[in-house]
């Protein structure tokens, strides 16, 4: 008696019970489909912090200035200017694991173009600035040198702007955009970037050079810095060494003594995103285990069906060893049995999981990413319930006697 | 003991079931030597260990001691997948319940020594369909036995011993739940296997039945009381034809 025809037996067998080889399936496919369903979202989740990390700018770092405090009430980072136009020279220069660096000034102000107005982020910066967030030009052109120096009035346009101003998909490339009352003119147009991992919209923001938001928005010259500066480091890898490298050269400056607080604040976002992929791989694993859980409980439905059936047929064993079934041909057909149930669990929850990722996914809008080798572990591992479960039920039909099971009403 | 080589052979056959601190001694010595072809019939009444001997010359038990040669070996030592061999080759069982697997067409419960015989089911389905043919059933292979009467059932089950061109038929109170006209048809059946050649052994505890057979053994106590031969009763020809073509 070959595999093939014992699987036939098997099938044959559990055909005779339809409703009940289902419901002993259930829990194997609810197990299986939340196991693809649970690491599919999981990994689509992933992929959507790793996605708008990488929107941010990659190798990313960000120095503020310090807080004040006065009479015990301390402010937070920033409420002091403590970083001078030197700083970020001094970094710019003498840094050797900087690649960019930029400042980034800011302010709230109101828009207004010939047919809306929109308030909005306004950033003076320096064109280092799109290189560091890895933000490319969409229309018109990008912020260059001359611009910054010769304190050029012109913008540079997030999409969202751009569709409240001058509505959707349309090239505001040389119209004007008053500030303040001051006209400036749209000189390039940003590409869409998304939003930030805490949902903050990138798009809706404009950006002018330096000197033009010092001299036309800000007001007047100063020495420190009002804002905060952008740093780029080499790779990912130095971004770390980076952060400490600044750390040091600002506290010099400073003369921050040791043991010192430091008056300005560095932000390693590298860090950030990787605490934030642990964060959602922490829940998947999670999800997981309490899938493999239900995986678990299915097999011992198996098991328990099992037993109620090797019961039921007692006198079927007794026949099948009668014309000639030894042990082995007994306890095979069983565990063949308990395996097919648990394979073609394994196979449904399969292609449920997958429906079902796929439907939740729609619904929070991520990146199906379905893992082949987790549909191969899942349909291994639900295979390998069918053996564990099925095993002791499988060896009690075998061990039967043929005279009592013969006799068994 | 007989020189000639018998197909069933036991020598001084004991069998003790413990049942807790008792000894229960089934068979006390049991000899009896069955040449092949034979139809013998084992009477007695329940508890005189006749159900014992069954299962021994079955191959479903083995002896406590004493020697037992079938078909020249002996297999009281077998462990159980010799025995299932046997079974599975040399004989066939035919019980007073049929024994049928439901919900499976009688096609498929006559196929099931050959499967375990490790046969191609084309060539399983082309023997089943032969041995029904042979018991009457040609025209039922499909049916199942919810489908079917007791003496149909009955055929059927006949006709799965048989699939497997075995030597031995045993048969346990193959008529015990069946009407006397059908109890002749299944007796029929058997004198025309043990005319083609095939041993039957026969255990009932019905005189009218163990009349068909040429020899009767009776059993008492665990051990053999007689054992007579006679002129078996002929089952009346349209009986037998009713039986083949029905």
């Amino acid at each position: 008696m070959n595999i093939l025809q014992t699987l036939r037996v098997a099938i044959h067998a559990l055909l005779r019970n339809k409703l009940r080889s289902f419901l002993t399936t259930l829990g194997i496919i609810i197990g299986v489909s939340a196991v693809i369903a649970m690491v599919a979202i999981g990994e689509g989740a992933k992929a959507r912090v790793e996605e708008s990390f990488a929107s941010m700018g990659s190798n990313l770092l960000v120095v503020l200035p310090g807080s004040t405090t006065t009479g015990g009430q301390r402010g937070g980072f920033g409420s002091l200017p403590t970083l001078t136009w030197d700083d970020l020279r001094a970094i710019r220069a003498e840094v050797p694991t900087v690649k960019y660096a930029a400042a980034q000034l800011r302010t709230n102000a109101q828009l207004v173009s010939e047919e809306q107005n929109w308030n909005t982020g306004v950033y003076g910066t320096s064109p280092e600035y799109f290189q560091i967030r890895n933000w490319p030009t969409a229309l018109g052109s990008g912020m260059t040198d001359s611009d910054v120096e010769s304190g050029a009035k012109v913008l540079f346009l997030g999409q969202t702007v751009v569709e409240k101003l001058f509505g959707a998909n349309t090239d505001p490339v040389g119209q004007l955009v008053r500030i303040k009352n001051i006209p400036f003119e749209v000189k390039g147009v940003l590409e869409r970037k998304g939003q930030s991992p805490m949902g903050q919209d990138y798009d809706d923001a404009v950006f002018m050079p330096l000197k033009a938001f010092q001299t036309k928005i800000q007001g007047g010259m100063q020495q420190y810095l009002a804002g905060v500066i952008y740093v780029g480091a080499d790779s990912p890898a130095t971004t770390a060494k980076a952060q400490q490298q600044i750390t040091n050269l600002l506290r010099d400056r400073h003369h921050i003594k040791p043991g010192a607080d430091d008056d300005f604040s560095i932000r390693n976002l590298t860090e950030l995103a990787s605490a934030q992929e642990q964060g959602t791989r922490t829940l998947t694993t999670l999800l997981a285990s309490i899938a493999a859980v239900s995986l678990l409980v299915g097999g011992i439905g198996i098991m328990n069906i099992m037993l109620v059936s090797v019961t039921e047929r007692t006198r079927e064993i007794g026949v099948r060893m009668a014309v000639g079934a030894n042990p082995a041909h007994i306890l095979s057909q069983f565990l063949v049995e308990a395996l097919t149930l648990s394979i073609a669990g394994g196979v449904v929850g399969v292609a449920f999981g997958l429906l079902g990722a796929r439907r939740l996914a729609a619904n929070f809008g991520w990146p199906v990413l379905i893992r082949p080798d987790i549909i191969v572990i899942s349909v291994v591992f639900s295979g390998l319930v069918g053996v564990v479960f099925g095993l002791y039920p499988a060896r009690k039909a075998s061990l039967l006697d043929p005279i009592d099971a013969l006799r068994f009403e | 003991m007989s020189a000639s080589p018998a197909l069933l052979q036991l020598d001084e056959v004991t069998k003790v079931y413990h049942m807790g601190d008792v000894d229960v001694h089934a068979l006390r010595g049991v000899t009896l030597s069955i040449p092949e072809g034979e139809f013998i019939a084992i009477m007695g009444a329940s508890g005189s260990g006749k159900s014992t001997l069954m299962n021994i010359i079955g191959c479903l038990d083995r002896p406590t001691g004493g020697r037992y040669l079938l078909a020249g070996e002996e297999v009281s030592t077998f462990d159980r997948y010799a025995l299932a061999r046997k079974r599975n080759e040399i004989l066939g069982f035919v019980f007073q319940s049929f024994n049928l697997l439901s919900r499976t067409s009688a096609v498929e419960n006559v196929e099931l020594p050959l499967l375990y015989a490790g046969l191609k089911t084309s060539e399983r389905h082309k023997r089943a369909g032969a041995a029904l043919t042979r018991v009457g059933l040609g025209d039922r292979i499909d049916h199942h036995p919810n489908q079917m009467s007791g003496g149909q059932q009955q055929r059927v089950a006949i006709a799965r011993a048989i699939v497997s061109n075995p030597r031995v038929i045993l048969a346990d109170e193959p008529t015990g739940n069946l009407d006397s006209q059908t109890s002749v048809e299944v007796m029929g059946i058997f004198q025309e296997l043990r005319e083609s050649g095939i041993t039957v052994v026969l255990v009932t505890h019905e005189p009218d039945i163990s009349a068909y057979a040429a020899r009767v053994v009776t059993m008492k106590d665990g051990r053999v009381l007689s054992d007579q031969r006679q002129e078996p009763r002929r089952v009346p020809r349209a009986a037998a034809a009713g039986a083949t073509t029905a």
